[in-house]
């Protein structure tokens, strides 16, 4: 389709662990406008960074990909030779991870870091590599590039190593920006600093992101389109703005009073009873349905397909 | 109300070496002169970056790390001058819960162990009532009697978190102190497990010290805050107070960055010494005189600041 960078349609992942197959992600469907940032939010376990990682054919092993296809830029990534794989990774998609106290390599100063990637992916020489290097530091906020360059990981602090990480993955001009958390381990004024540099480059860049968090509050101010995730499946997606204003799937609805109730005349928080289950122990049925206090004998027994509500909203849910 | 901790003064510092091969060593302070009250029965929550020296102050008022100067005072009693078994018998009214509940258990115990202990150690069960007293604390967690048996690796997170709470509560603390306890769970179980904390405090009428990153947290479970900059107490008073009025430019940032997209470039930092205001260097309000000489804390019970811009007693 037209305006999409990229287009997931029925994608399965599951891991092979002895006789057991678990599946991590079932029936995904997703599509990211050009431009745009879809923000994915779940709880750890529920496949946000699975997908991530299906996108870019990095599942580890046991896993594997067992169906669907990933269209991106009028490619399926699925059926690409590994060697043409490589060609669109890191280049065409750059990926932020969550930890940037261990994404990087300890032993090699970061501006080599920087260099490494554009040698690679663009056959730049390295006295080449090294401008270019020097000016993306510049973009990612450093105001003192020449001495950055020359640093080891270790003498930067954590909102510093995250921008030397965003500078590696925006440095072959992706069209799309994969970020895994990349705030989660950083207070709560260099969250802010990052995300207004995130920000910045999507205005500037011409980007498109999959933003991929546990924390509503930081998409709700900076996504177009968000995703929720639970046990490996989508169980919303929608606008931010209709999503905030009115969250349709029980999930997300005691998702957010438990983080909006914020306010003092409350003297509890709302919360969503329960424990998230493990891939292995899914429930039959809905997977949130032990969870639901709307819940059906449907729901216990039949799985719900995602539905299309209109305006860009779907949801997985007897409800609706 | 009375006063179940004060704290006077309390200092703590770290030697680090500049670098692995030079002698020169740099001073940290981590707790520079830290003087607060906790009336009985009120949950008092401290903020503040990493580094802000958060979790050593809370290790220092349990004496889990030995301040280099202050006193603490629990109950009236002097903890720097308590002999050790004093302080170990003292101990049953002071617990501290930490922030990952994957380390803080021994995972060679079971729960029933885990939380029998300290119930055995201080006297308060014999072998033979153990495990109905450790069913009912376990009840009052959230976890039923299934639970005893379970090692924590059977458990998830937030199930670890509610037995570490457990064995917290199991001697009736006077002062329970909870570094960061839910910024490594879920955030639909983060929620539960601040209700549940809010239950306790109601039922047990247990005084609490709070901390974390997260200022909404804190702004909902505490009665009063605290707010750490580079080992020092920047401003201080009653929640809604802090929250509605907020007087330094630092907790004015907290507050604003989690409120609104706030574009902010990163503070150009330079090495050089001087003697004024920590926060000096990113400050946008400064002055001359915050570079010359540090601010000193100022104010009343209902709010404090320690900021020479916005001083209260001007």
């Amino acid at each position: 389709m037209e305006g999409y960078i990229i287009e997931i349609s029925n994608l399965y992942t599951s891991f092979f662990i002895d006789t057991q197959v678990i599946p991590v992600i079932n029936e995904l469907n997703l599509a990211i406008k050009k431009g745009k940032v879809f923000g994915l939010i779940g709880e750890s376990g529920s496949g946000k960074t699975m997908t991530a990682l299906s996108i870019l054919r990095l599942i580890p092993s046991p896993g594997k990909i067992t169906g669907g296809k990933i269209y991106f830029e009028g490619k399926d990534l699925l059926s690409l030779t590994n060697r043409e794989m490589e060609s669109i990774r890191g280049k065409r998609i750059g990926m932020v991870f969550q930890e940037p106290m261990t994404a990087l390599n300890p032993v090699i100063r970061v501006g080599e870091q920087i260099s490494e990637t554009l040698i690679i992916h663009k056959n730049l020489s390295k006295k080449e590599a090294k401008d270019v290097s020097l000016e993306l530091l510049k973009k990612v906020g450093f105001e003192d590039p020449g001495k950055r360059y020359i640093q080891y990981p270790h003498q930067l602090s954590g909102g510093q190593r995250q921008r030397v990480l965003i500078a590696i993955a925006i440095s072959c001009n992706p069209s799309l920006l994969i970020v895994d958390e990349p705030t989660t381990a950083l207070d709560v004024a260099t969250e802010a600093q990052i995300l207004s540099l995130l920000k910045e480059l999507i205005e500037t860049q011409n980007m498109s992101m999959l933003f991929i968090t546990h924390n509503l509050n930081i998409m709700k101010r900076f996504g177009d389109h968000i995703g929720i995730m639970y046990a490996g499946r989508l169980l919303e997606t929608a606008p931010v703005g209709d999503f905030f204003n009115e969250p349709l799937h029980p999930y997300s609805r005691g998702l957010i009073d438990s983080i909006f109730t914020l306010r003092t005349e409350e003297k509890r928080l709302k919360v969503i009873p329960g424990f998230v289950p493990k891939l292995s122990e899914l429930p039959a049925g809905c997977k949130f349905h032990p969870r639901c206090s709307y819940v059906m004998d449907i729901c216990k027994k039949d799985e719900p397909h995602m539905k299309d509500l209109g305006n860009g909203r779907w949801i997985r849910c007897y409800l609706f | 109300m009375d006063t179940l901790l004060s704290v006077l003064e309390l200092k703590k510092t770290y030697e680090v070496k500049k670098s692995i091969f030079s002698s020169k060593k740099e001073v940290i302070r981590a707790v520079d002169s830290i003087s607060f009250e906790l009336q009985r029965g009120s949950t008092l929550g401290i903020v503040g970056e990493s580094g802000s020296g958060k979790s050593t102050l809370a290790r220092c008022i349990l004496f889990l790390e030995r301040p280099d100067g202050g006193k603490v005072f629990f109950e009236n009693k002097d903890l720097t001058i308590l002999k050790k078994n004093e302080m170990r018998a003292l101990r049953k009214d002071m617990q501290i819960i930490f922030q990952d509940p994957y380390s803080s258990l021994n995972p060679r115990k079971r729960v029933l162990e885990t939380i029998g202990e300290p119930l055995l150690f201080h006297g308060y069960s014999k072998k033979g009532d153990l495990i109905s007293r450790v069913k009912d604390i376990l009840k009052d967690t959230g976890l039923n009697e299934d639970f005893l048996n379970k090692y924590p690796h059977e458990m998830s997170g937030g199930q670890r978190q509610r037995v570490a709470i457990g064995r917290a509560i199991a001697t009736n603390p006077k002062l329970i102190i909870a570094d960061e306890p839910v910024s490594s769970l879920d955030v639909s179980i983060q929620a539960q497990i601040v209700n549940l904390f809010l239950d306790i405090k109601e039922k047990r009428k247990i005084s609490m010290i709070f901390v974390s990153h997260d200022l909404n947290i804190v702004r909902f479970i505490s009665d009063e805050i605290i707010v750490l900059y580079k080992g020092k107490i920047v401003e201080s008073g009653k929640t809604e107070e802090v929250f509605y009025n907020p007087l330094h430019p630092y907790t004015k940032m907290l507050i604003e960055s989690v409120k609104a997209n706030f574009i902010r470039k990163e503070p150009v930092l330079n090495d050089d010494h001087y003697e004024g205001c920590a926060y000096y260097q990113r400050c946008n309000v400064k002055k001359e005189i915050c570079r010359k000489k540090p601010p000193s804390l100022t104010g009343d019970k209902i709010h404090k600041v320690a900021c020479f811009v916005n001083d209260r007693s001007v």
